[in-house]
């Protein structure tokens, strides 16, 4: 018998530890995940039940339009009037969106959520919550804003929070069933993976999408990813029940190291000791290269600072990406054409959102024939990505000469001091000047 | 129209501008760390530590003062996108 189409078809809830239920649903026809993320399997919305003395508390819900099978196997081992608790340790719509009917089928059970979470909770749930504020006519929320250490008791059950925020939102937690030694994940060490069998010691091989997952969701907040392993990394766990993807009952300390790992750098900067600047640059007849190189020369003026120059046409996003999350400082150089800067550059600068580029030094140049708007619109899109751009950008119309290619010098120069934070120190200054 | 001094202390800035200025529209211009999101008081992003002078600063708006609620701002914290300079000299930092 086919062990996948038979287990799908059951809806039953499964039993993943003492009273402790998953009851998420199986997904497997998805390939595209929040529009950016290919999965070639499908994927798992797991949704969880634990069983107390006094009551159950529901963790996360599932995709509003797979409430079915959520609700069918939450039947199987529960009644609604038990649950004492809905627990929610991520809002997005793929882990709420059976959340309002749930609390309609479950009116006495109390939402715990994050510290961070509850101004996405009143976003998520207009109009849907179960209470009338008589007062101001609007609907309100009874909830419980949980932080780390705090703790709900289900009689001789208890469960407890660790606060992991951005992982991969604000609002994100994990939760810690102590006497089974079960972490409720949410995203964390999640994937993109459908199989019926469910647990990581059956399903098929699933090692590429565990590590797609990590860095795709992840790795934009391998910071918070950091602080979150040096809270989960000491519990005894047994069990880690993510929010997607298998339940790892087999050896799930190894998937914690191999996020450890994960979140390390990508390489090793062999000149850790001093600062980095990448010139990367586009050049249709060598004028915008040109600068790019007086930019670089400047810059290598200035001790401590490691210069590297790229030319993006000759090289794939991926790696420039790995470049860039370690790098220091980032300047951009592109030539105006059609009243834009040229493709390429604006590929790997929307691929920037990746990797945590906030508060790295920017900057951008280019040539231009009659207009130049490409290095404007660079530091635009740069001050967007939250980087900083403390130097105005730099153009040259066409041919730059020596004199032109001279104050690129400068610049560069300028940009490695404010790198290093021996730029000089500028007098006060008034705003109208700087208009 | 009475001035004030504004300060970005990570980059070691100081700015004159007229009363009313919003710090936001001061820091981009100098390439001071205060990053933004929404730019209109919702998201938090620009978090900003207010070293000195917070007295010179209008009030938080109940919208302000709900969203530095809300994220658990500590004390001495503004939005740069909503903070509005009155006068004297104030002093911030990238919180």
């Amino acid at each position: 018998m086919n062990l996948m189409l038979s287990a799908a078809a059951t809806d039953s809830a499964i039993e993943i530890g003492n009273d402790v239920h998953w009851i998420g649903a199986f997904d497997p026809d998805l390939r595209a995940f929040d529009l950016i993320l290919r999965t070639a399997n499908g994927t798992t919305y797991n949704a969880y039940v634990v069983r107390g003395s006094e009551g159950v508390a529901v963790i996360d819900t599932v995709k509003e339009a797979f409430a079915g099978q959520f609700f069918s196997r939450f039947e199987s081992v529960a009644d609604y009037e038990e649950i004492r608790y809905i627990v929610l340790n991520h809002l997005e719509p793929d882990h709420s969106g059976a959340l309002p009917e749930l609390m309609r089928r479950a009116p006495q059970a109390r939402l715990v959520i994050s510290t961070r979470a509850p101004m996405m909770l009143k976003g998520l749930l207009k109009g849907s919550s179960n209470e009338d504020d008589q007062h101001s006519g609007s609907r309100v929320l009874d909830y419980l804003a949980v932080g780390g250490g705090d703790r709900i008791s289900l009689g001789k059950r208890s469960l407890s929070f660790l606060h992991t925020p951005f992982l991969h939102w604000p609002d994100t937690q994990c939760t810690w069933v102590e006497d089974e030694g079960i972490l409720f994940s949410g995203d964390v060490f999640g994937c993109h993976f459908c199989d019926t069998r469910l647990f990581n010691d059956a399903v098929g091989d699933f090692r590429f999408s565990f590590e797609s997952y990590y860095g795709s969701i992840m790795r934009p907040f391998r910071e918070h990813m950091r602080d979150a392993l040096d809270q989960i990394e000491p519990l005894p766990f047994k069990v880690i029940a993510p929010a997607h993807g298998p339940i790892l009952r087999h050896t799930p300390r190894h998937y914690v190291r191999r996020y450890r790992e994960m979140c390390g750098s990508t390489l090793t900067n062999e000149a850790a000791a001093t600062r980095t600047l990448l010139v990367f640059y586009l050049s249709a007849y060598g004028n915008t290269r040109r600068m790019a190189e007086s930019i670089a020369a400047g810059a290598e003026e200035v001790d401590d600072v490691r210069v590297s120059l790229y030319d993006i046409e000759g090289g794939d996003i991926l790696p420039f990406v790995d470049l860039i999350e370690e790098a220091d400082g980032l300047v951009f150089g592109s030539p105006t054409i059609n009243g834009d800067a040229v493709k390429p550059v604006w590929d790997l600068l929307s691929s920037l959102t990746r990797v945590n580029v906030r508060g790295k030094l920017a900057a951008a140049f280019g040539s231009y024939g009659w207009s130049g708007e490409a290095m404007p619109l660079i530091e635009d899109r740069l001050r967007g990505l939250k980087l900083r751009v403390p130097v105005k950008g730099l153009r040259v119309k066409l041919i730059p000469t020596e004199d032109e290619l001279e104050v690129c010098r400068r610049f560069g120069r300028d940009l490695a001091l404010h790198l290093t934070g021996r730029q000089e120190k500028k007098p006060v200054i008034d705003l109208a000047e700087l208009s | 129209m009475p001035k004030a001094k504004v300060t970005f202390e990570d980059v070691g800035v100081t700015v004159i501008v007229p009363a009313g200025t919003r710090l936001i529209e001061v820091s981009e211009k100098v390439g001071a760390g205060i990053t933004y999101g929404c730019r209109e008081g919702e998201c938090c992003t620009c978090l900003t530590r207010v070293v000195s002078g917070g007295e010179h600063l209008a009030a938080p708006s109940v919208l302000e003062d709900q969203v530095l609620k809300d994220n658990m701002a500590p004390r001495n914290h503004r939005l740069a996108c909503q903070a509005q300079v009155l006068g004297g000299e104030i002093v911030v930092k990238p919180a």
